[in-house]
C-alpha cells in the first residue's frame, strides 16, 4: 500500500447526506474481478445529470471529496473505495462515515477525515467560491489546512501509523502466527466446521 | 461489573490484546460469495499466502446469479466470469462451495443457519453487510470489506477496535398483522441510519423473546440499516431447538448448550446507550423515502419536508420525494405499486413464504402488478414446494423463482425499470437499488402479500 503522509489538492463539494454505497457504485458495476476499472461506476446514476458536481469542469481536478453526513452507508462493498480511488480521489471529508466504509477506506489507503458539520459547510462554501482553493490534508499533524484555516481531526494512533508507513495489515498479523496457533488449541471442540460436509 | 453479551463473545475470541492497538479477534466462521471475494483470492496468490482454515470457510453463489433457467449457463458474461472465478478459487484453495443447482445454494445468510453452522457465541464474518443476520443466534456477526476477507482467509483473525454496546429494549406484545420487520423498520425510523454507528446492538425484551428464530433473523439483519455493524439476541431455548437436528448441529449437543447457556448480558452490565420501544404500539410499517430511516406506519401520510426542522433531514426528504415521485400529504395506502418482491436475506425464509402464502391462498394478485417470489435458498424452495406454497403463489398469479439475492440489489436480471415502484420485503430503499430509476417501499411479507392483492400499499387488515 502507498504511504499516506500529506496530500494537497482541490476539493469537490458533494452537498448530499446519506450517500450510500449503492450511489457511490451501483451493484451492476460490481462484477469485475480486479481492483481497478471501477471509476466508470462512480456515482453512475448521478453522473447522468449534467448539473451533478462531477460534471462541473470547475471541479474536474478535485482529489478531495467533501460530502454530507453519513457517507458510505449500506453495503460492505470495498468497490466503493476502489471506485473513488480509481477516479482519482485521495481523501473524503464528511461529518460522519458509516463504519464498514470507513474501515474499508483506511485499509485501502483512502483517507477519510471527520470534521464538524459546520466545518464541512464552511469548506463547501470556500470551494464553491473558489474551486482552486488549495486544501492540504496532513495526516502527520492530523490537520486539514486551507486559506487561513487549520482544522484538527481525530484518527487513532495505530491507523495513522499504519497509513503513514503504508503497511499491509495481513503482514502485521502474520507476525502473530504463534498467538493464533495457541489460541486455536483452546477453542471448544464442538464449534462447527464446514468440512467434512454433513447433510 | 458484569459484561454484556457482545463483550462476553468478544473476550472469548481475543487472540492478542496490546494497549494502543486494535484487538486481534479469532473468527469462527467465514462465509464467502462471488462478488466480494475475487480480489481477496488474487491477493493471496500475489503474496503466496494460503487459506489458513478452509474448514471454517464456506462459499455460495447468490448476489449476481439468475433466478430463472439456472440449469443453463449464466447469460451475462461478466456475471458468469465472477461465478466461475469463485468456483475456481474454491477449488484451488479447497473451500466448500454450494453452487447453483445444489440444494444448499442460496443467499449466504439463509444458508449458514439452515446448515446449523451458525451457532451461539461464535464470531462470524462475510463480505456482506447483512452478516448481522447471524446475530439472531447470539453470535457476533458482521460484514467486512474485501481487504478483510483476504485477511481472514490468510489468518482466520481480524484486527478490530472494540465497539460500543447499545441495548434496544422492546417490551409488550405485537398486534396481529405486525411482524418483526415492522419492529426493525420502526427502530431505524426512531434512531436513524446513523444512530447505531460504532455500536453493537443487543435486541432485548419480551417482544424479542417471543419471536421465532426466523423473525429474530429479520430484526438482526437490518442492524446495518441503523448504522450498526452487528446486532444480536441472547440465545435461549428457541435458539437451541432451532439448531437441534440441523446438519452441522454439535454432536455433543449438551456440551454445546452448557457453553451457550451463560451467553446473556449480566444484570449489572452497562450498555453505552439504551433505546426503548413499546411493541404493542407498533403498526405495519413502510418506507416512503430513499433511506431505510425514512419510514412511517402504513396508516400515515407522505411527510411534508417543510415541517421537518433539521435542515439536513429536510433537504434529504425533499430529494427523496422528488426521486420517489410522491407528493407530501398523500395517504401511503393510496400509493399504487407495480412490482411486489418477496425474498432476500431479510424476508426470504420459509416462515416469510408461509405468511405471505396464507394471505394469497385462493386469491389473485391485482392485474396492475407483477409479484416475484424468490426463496432465500434452494432448500427453502424445496421445503415450500413440499408444502404446496409454490402452487399457492403461482395460482395467485405470482412468479415462483429460484434462490438468490435477486431484486434486493438488482445485480442479476431481476430489476425494476425506470420509474417503476415496488413493495419489497428486502432491506434497502436506496435510489436505484433495485434497478436504475426504480422506486422502493420496504415492507413486511404480510404487507407485501396484501399489497399484491389490492394493488396499492395495504396491510392484511385492509383485505
Amino acid at each position: 500500500m502507498e504511504k499516506f503522509i500529506k496530500h494537497t489538492g482541490t476539493g469537490t463539494p458533494l452537498r448530499r447526506s446519506n450517500v450510500d454505497t449503492d450511489q457511490i457504485i451501483p451493484a451492476v458495476y460490481l462484477k469485475r474481478v480486479t481492483r481497478s476499472g471501477f471509476e466508470d461506476g462512480l456515482f453512475a446514476a448521478w453522473r447522468n445529470d449534467p448539473d451533478f458536481v462531477l460534471n462541473n469542469d470547475a471541479f474536474k481536478k478535485g482529489t478531495i471529496l467533501v460530502a454530507g453526513a453519513d457517507f458510505g452507508t449500506g453495503s460492505s462493498r470495498e468497490h466503493a473505495v476502489w471506485a473513488l480511488q480509481n477516479y482519482g480521489f485521495k481523501v473524503v471529508i464528511s461529518s460522519r462515515f458509516a463504519d464498514i466504509f470507513r474501515g474499508n477506506s483506511l485499509k485501502g489507503g483512502l483517507l477519510t477525515v471527520i470534521l464538524d458539520i459546520a466545518e464541512v459547510e464552511a469548506l463547501w462554501a470556500a470551494i464553491e467560491a473558489d474551486p482552486n482553493t488549495a486544501i492540504t490534508v496532513d495526516l502527520e499533524s492530523r490537520r486539514v489546512n486551507y486559506g487561513d484555516k487549520s482544522l484538527p481531526f481525530d484518527i487513532d494512533d495505530y491507523t495513522r501509523w499504519r497509513l503513514m508507513e503504508g503497511l499491509d495489515d495481513i503482514g502485521l498479523t502474520m507476525k502473530q502466527t504463534d498467538s493464533i496457533d495457541s489460541f486455536e488449541k483452546t477453542r471448544p471442540t464442538f464449534k462447527p466446521k464446514t468440512l467434512p460436509i454433513r447433510s | 461489573m458484569g459484561k454484556t453479551l457482545a463483550e462476553k463473545i468478544w473476550a472469548e475470541h481475543v487472540v492478542r490484546q496490546v494497549e494502543g492497538e486494535p484487538d486481534l479477534l479469532y473468527i469462527d466462521l467465514h462465509l464467502i460469495h462471488e462478488v466480494t471475494s475475487p480480489q481477496a483470492f488474487d491477493g493471496l496468490r500475489l503474496t503466496n499466502r494460503k487459506v489458513r482454515r478452509a474448514d471454517l470457510t464456506i462459499a455460495t453463489e447468490d448476489h449476481n446469479v439468475p433466478t430463472l433457467n439456472i440449469d443453463k449457463p449464466i447469460a451475462d458474461p461478466v456475471s458468469k466470469l465472477q461465478v466461475d472465478t469463485l468456483r475456481a478459487n474454491c477449488k484451488e484453495f479447497g473451500i466448500r462451495i454450494h453452487s447453483l443447482g445444489d440444494k444448499d445454494q442460496g443467499v449466504v445468510h439463509v444458508v449458514g443457519p439452515q446448515l446449523g453452522i451458525t451457532q451461539p457465541g461464535m464470531t462470524i464474518v462475510c463480505g456482506d453487510s447483512h452478516t448481522s443476520t447471524h446475530g439472531a443466534f447470539g453470535a457476533l456477526a458482521f460484514g467486512i470489506g474485501t481487504s478483510e476477507v483476504e485477511h481472514v482467509l490468510a489468518t482466520q483473525t481480524l484486527p478490530l477496535q472494540r465497539p460500543k454496546t447499545m441495548a434496544i429494549n422492546i417490551e409488550g406484545s405485537l398486534k396481529p398483522g405486525v411482524t418483526s420487520k415492522d419492529i426493525i423498520l420502526a427502530v431505524i425510523a426512531k434512531i436513524g441510519t446513523g444512530g447505531g454507528q460504532g455500536y453493537v446492538i443487543e435486541y432485548r425484551g419480551s417482544a424479542i423473546r417471543a419471536l421465532s428464530m426466523e423473525s429474530r433473523m429479520t430484526v438482526c439483519n437490518m442492524s446495518i440499516e441503523a448504522g450498526a455493524r452487528a446486532g444480536l439476541i441472547a440465545p435461549d431455548q428457541t435458539t437451541f431447538d432451532y439448531i437441534k437436528g440441523k446438519p452441522h448441529a454439535p454432536e455433543d449437543f449438551d456440551a454445546a448448550v452448557a457453553y451457550w447457556s451463560p451467553l446473556f448480558t449480566d444484570k449489572d452490565a452497562q450498555f453505552d446507550a439504551e433505546v426503548s420501544l413499546d411493541a404493542s404500539e407498533l403498526e405495519p410499517f413502510v418506507t416512503w423515502g430513499t433511506n431505510p430511516g425514512q419510514g412511517l406506519p402504513l396508516s400515515g401520510k407522505v411527510p411534508n419536508p417543510a415541517e421537518i426542522t433539521d435542515t439536513e433531514a429536510r433537504s434529504a426528504a425533499e430529494r427523496a420525494l422528488v426521486y420517489m415521485g410522491l407528493e407530501a400529504g398523500t395517504s401511503l395506502k393510496s400509493i399504487a405499486i407495480d412490482t411486489v418482491f418477496l425474498g432476500s436475506c431479510t424476508n426470504g425464509r420459509i416462515e416469510d413464504l408461509r405468511a405471505a402464502a396464507e394471505i394469497l391462498k385462493g386469491k389473485k394478485i391485482a392485474s396492475t402488478l407483477r409479484m416475484l417470489v424468490v426463496p432465500g435458498s434452494a432448500r427453502v424452495r424445496l421445503e415450500a414446494e413440499a408444502e404446496g406454497l409454490d402452487k399457492t403463489f403461482i395460482d395467485a398469479g405470482a412468479e415462483w423463482r429460484n434462490a438468490g439475492c435477486s431484486m434486493c440489489l438488482g445485480m442479476n436480471p431481476d430489476q425494476l425499470a425506470v420509474g417503476e415502484r415496488s413493495a419489497s420485503t428486502s432491506n434497502r430503499n436506496f435510489e436505484g437499488r433495485q434497478g436504475k430509476g426504480g422506486r422502493t417501499h420496504l415492507v413486511s411479507p404480510l404487507v407485501a402479500a396484501a399489497t399484491a392483492l389490492r394493488g396499492t400499499l395495504s396491510s392484511p387488515a385492509d383485505l
